[in-house]
């Protein structure tokens, strides 16, 4: 089977690659453009760590056949610092000690950016809804809310001055 | 809010520093196990049976091995044969089967190809011819007298008499104190309660995986993500009749354990593999394959009975716990047997404890193993004795609770312990008085675990600019790197971050156990400060050296050398001058510490439960949680407070949803995040964590381990929370929605109030 030829935008940057047929995004990322920020925790879009934005949409990339990101834009985790500058929502997880193993971390990230650019002010059960496709087994959650909550105000403060 | 004993002040132990490797997991770099990729790497998938209980009568391999791609088929015939006796023979049996297989998901074979599709393709080409066996699927059928016996060899150990007969009971716990007959003779109030609970898996989010890679000289490096490094590499080496050392094991980032992560599945296949293609093998599992064939916590048949006055003191209890720990022996019923009546004074008690074997997944450890479900029969039923007597639940726990030189059950006494500090946390925090809106209650429940040592080792360089590196062998699950740079920072006085914490290899540390029974901090932290008071010598001896004077003139303040003699003042020297001299004073400064760690502190903790029950869906809402845990010493108070909301969540989750589901022939109804729910953000409120501070006498900073027993009292506080909302009490989990329904529709009050 002869392999497709995929010419998209990822983080910024134009990039090709060849995939299979019935190949994910998520593993065309992590296989073939060698970006393994998202992860696969489950392979049927229930935990939300393989989370990517295409598009301007959040997925599951795992859901996703690679084929179909052709002409597409898609960001991932390792698209979220500038440079040496964290985004606010990295540097609030670092500082309110967000994460524990950071397995679900870049998921909750992308979910989360993609969160405040939906709603740059979201209320505490606007954020559990906003996340609730993302698991994460470590923290029960509530420095992730925290750090979310952190973040929007800080976006807001960079955005007024 | 933490709530201390006085304590020395620290610099740098009790701040919350930026983790050391939170920038890599922040910016997805950070390289957990599925991550790695290896030159000439092929691809290795697992062959499992779909029986979940049959004789493996032949395995043809031809086509497999025929098909494109395939590099190697492995069976359990390339593996030296193991017979029971053998110290670990289930564990060998598991990974791969033998003559039988013993639960659907049974490892049997393994294929490596090019591809991952290559390598799925020839593993449905395995043809496996199999004996079908009846399942054995519940406690009840494994004990039933004319059951199928899984182990022919299976004679239960602890009876007495002896067995005469194998069965499906692979060990007998026993253990008693006083006179139970007039201990219950003493008893104003006397009640009997049966529970039952179904298995429950760790749920961490990464996936089994490893990468292997055996070069010809006959050695093997493995990379992977586990709990314990050292532990893969003997595990793997027994399988694989192989010396240890010809093994090096590189720990990857791991991706959530809680227990799971202790034991081995893949790393022999891989290695097998890997010896037979000449190639690395990579291996990662499916989550259809974590739930079928990896760690479920036991399922459980519990009777507890309990005596108390009208005082409310205990008098007697007298408890039989089942434990199944899946299709081998286990450890359930010996640490149901070791937690069930420990915390509270129980003056006469006699407890039985059975580990059965089933047709389902070998059960692996999940944080404070056994221990949650032993508080969810006894927390609930203190929480029934307090109802009826009237009496606050926290103060009849504080009544009856253990203190320092109160015996445990197996009769050591206790050190100091911070139990009764717990509880008067929570009863003095304002949420202990919050009111309470229609359809909700309140649940207040203790938990405990005893904690462990082990073996453990580190090494401290100092860099050539002043700076240290601190390694160790355990694996870093929830920031223990920082953790290990504080208690350095500390002792050197060096900034911590200054100090870069690294876990190393089996080659590059020494040997260290794995990170179970919430060690890490306690045990791997006594062994980075031991590392660093000789450091702290071999700098004093340095900075002698350097000033011309005498060592026991020279002492170590605030990270630098100073001069106490009775000469003339000399400058004081800092540690990035004393390495710059470094080869002129003795070279380079490298100091380890290893031990093996006693006094690990027993955990306490303590939980209020505040919920919300919809009386016309039976579906609960937690609205408030409060929870109170003896940190000892807080290390990095953060993850402390982390490691308590993520006991409380999975607590949560055990509660109310989690649960594995068979249909009748032993097949997996729900393996997969659809439908073995796991809580979301969604269902959790925020979670008030109280630390209590009371130091643990055994460590130099007082640390006692946290990550286990913040799981222990969910399950009860929830169940006595519904029966405050309802007035129902509910004995079987999970509280599931239809559960709590039919509680609350059959008579307001099921299984008697």
């Amino acid at each position: 089977m002869s392999r497709v030829h995929v010419t998209c935008t990822i983080n910024g940057d134009p990039a090709e690659f060849l995939c299979d047929g019935g190949q994910t995004l998520l593993d065309a990322l992590r296989d073939e453009v060698g970006l393994t920020g998202a992860k696969e925790g489950c392979g049927t879009g229930d935990c939300g760590a393989c989370s990517v934005v295409m598009d301007g949409r959040l997925l599951c990339s795992c859901l996703v056949l690679a084929p179909e990101a052709e002409g597409t834009t898609i960001s991932t985790v390792e698209g979220m610092a500038s440079g040496d500058d964290l985004h606010p929502l990295q540097q609030c997880f670092l500082e309110g000690a967000a994460l524990q193993c950071g397995v679900c971390t870049p998921g909750f990230l992308v979910a989360a950016r993609a969160l405040l650019d939906r709603n740059p002010d979201p209320d505490e059960t606007e954020i559990r809804y906003g996340l609730a496709g993302n698991l994460c087994r470590c923290t029960g959650y509530d420095k992730i809310v925290r750090a979310v909550q952190a973040a929007a105000t800080e976006i807001t403060a960079i955005n007024e001055s | 809010m933490t709530v201390t004993e006085p304590k020395p002040s620290y610099k740098y132990v009790g701040t919350r520093p930026v983790r050391h490797d939170g920038l890599e997991k922040v910016t997805g770099r950070a390289r957990f196990a599925a991550d790695l990729n290896m030159s000439g790497q092929i691809h290795g998938i697992v062959v499992r049976s779909p029986h979940a209980h049959a004789r493996i009568v032949s395995i043809d391999t031809s086509e497999a091995e025929a098909m494109p791609g395939v590099k190697a088929v492995i069976t359990g015939d390339d593996f030296p044969a193991v017979e029971p006796g053998h110290r670990q023979y289930d564990m060998c049996i598991n990974v791969i089967a033998r003559d039988k297989v013993f639960y659907e998901g049974h490892a049997l074979a393994a294929v490596a190809a090019s591809t991952r599709d290559q390598a799925q393709a020839a593993a449905a080409a395995v043809k496996v011819t199999y004996e079908v066996l009846p399942a054995v699927l519940t406690i009840e059928a494994a004990m039933a007298p004319d059951a199928p016996v899984l182990h022919a060899h299976m004679m239960t150990a602890g009876a007495d008499p002896p067995a005469e007969q194998p069965s499906n009971i692979s060990n007998v716990t026993r253990f008693s104190s006083g006179e139970l007959d007039s201990g219950f003779a003493q008893a104003d109030l006397v009640i009997e309660r049966e529970f039952t609970t179904q298995p429950v898996h760790q749920g961490y989010i990464e996936p089994h995986a490893c990468v292997a890679d055996t070069g010809q000289d006959g050695h093997t490096t493995i990379w992977c993500s586990s709990q314990g490094h050292f532990s893969v590499r003997s595990s793997t080496a027994t399988l694989l009749g192989w010396e240890n050392t010809r093994i090096r094991v590189i720990p990857a980032e791991i991706g959530g354990g809680f227990g799971g992560k202790t034991t081995i599945y893949l790393e022999p296949l891989a290695v097998a593999l890997s010896a037979k293609a000449g190639r690395p093998v990579k291996m990662v599992m499916t989550r259809d394959e974590v739930f079928r064939a990896t760690g479920p916590a036991p399922g459980t048949k519990l009777r507890i009975k309990l005596g108390a006055k009208s005082d409310g003191s205990l008098v007697a209890g007298d408890a039989y716990l089942i434990y199944t720990n899946g299709a081998y022996t286990g450890s359930g019923g010996l640490l149901g047997a070791m937690t069930v009546f420990e915390s509270y004074k129980i003056p006469n008690f006699e407890i039985e404890a059975l580990d059965v074997v089933i047709n389902t997944a070998r059960s692996a450890a999940y944080r404070a193993p056994a221990a949650p479900l032993t508080a969810f029969a006894m927390e609930t039923m203190l929480d029934e004795i307090a109802t009826d007597l009237g009496i606050d639940p926290i103060d009849l726990r504080i009544q009856n609770a253990v203190t320092e030189g109160d015996p445990s059950t197996m009769g050591f006494p206790f050190a100091r312990i911070g139990f009764v500090e717990c509880l008067e946390a929570v009863r003095d925090h304002p949420n202990y008085k919050a009111p309470l809106g229609p359809n909700q209650g309140r649940g207040v429940a203790a938990g405990y675990w005893f904690n462990i040592g082990e073996s453990s080792s580190a090494t401290v360089n100092l860099n050539e600019d002043g700076t240290a590196t601190v390694v160790t062998g355990s694996p870093d699950i929830g920031g223990s790197r920082a953790s290990m740079a504080l208690m350095a920072a500390e002792e050197l006085g060096i900034d911590v971050h200054d100090i870069r914490p690294v876990v190393g290899d089996t080659e590059a540390v020494g040997f260290t156990d794995t990170t179970e029974g919430s060690r890490a901090t306690f045990a791997t932290g006594m062994a980075v400060v031991e590392a660093c008071r000789r450091m702290v010598v071999e700098l004093r001896g340095r900075a002698a050296k350097m000033m011309g004077v005498d060592i026991d003139d020279v002492d170590w303040v605030d990270g630098q050398a100073v001069y106490t003699g009775s000469d003339d003042e000399k400058a004081p020297l800092s540690v990035a001058e004393i390495t710059a001299k470094a080869k002129r004073t003795g070279g380079p400064l490298t100091a380890t510490g290893s031990l093996e760690a006693h006094g690990a502190g027993p955990g306490f903790a303590v939980h209020v439960c505040d919920l919300e029950v919809d009386p016309e869906t039976g579906v609960v809402r937690v609205v408030r949680y409060t929870a109170s845990q003896d940190a000892g010493t807080a290390i990095h108070p953060s993850y402390v407070e982390g490691q308590i909301h993520g006991g409380v969540a999975q607590g949560i989750g055990w509660a109310l949803n989690e649960e594995y589901i068979y249909d009748s022939d032993g097949v997996m109804e729900n393996p997969s995040f659809l439908d073995y729910r796991v809580p979301v953000a969604s269902d959790l409120p925020m979670i008030d964590a109280i630390i209590v501070e009371v130091p643990n006498p055994a460590h130099p900073y007082g640390v006692r381990g946290v990550g286990e027993t913040g799981i222990v009292p969910p399950i009860p506080a929830v169940a006595n929370a519904i029966h405050s909302a309802t007035g129902c009490r509910i004995r079987d989990l999970p509280m599931s929605p239809v559960r709590v329904l039919g509680a609350i529709t059959s008579n307001g009050g099921s299984n008697g109030a």
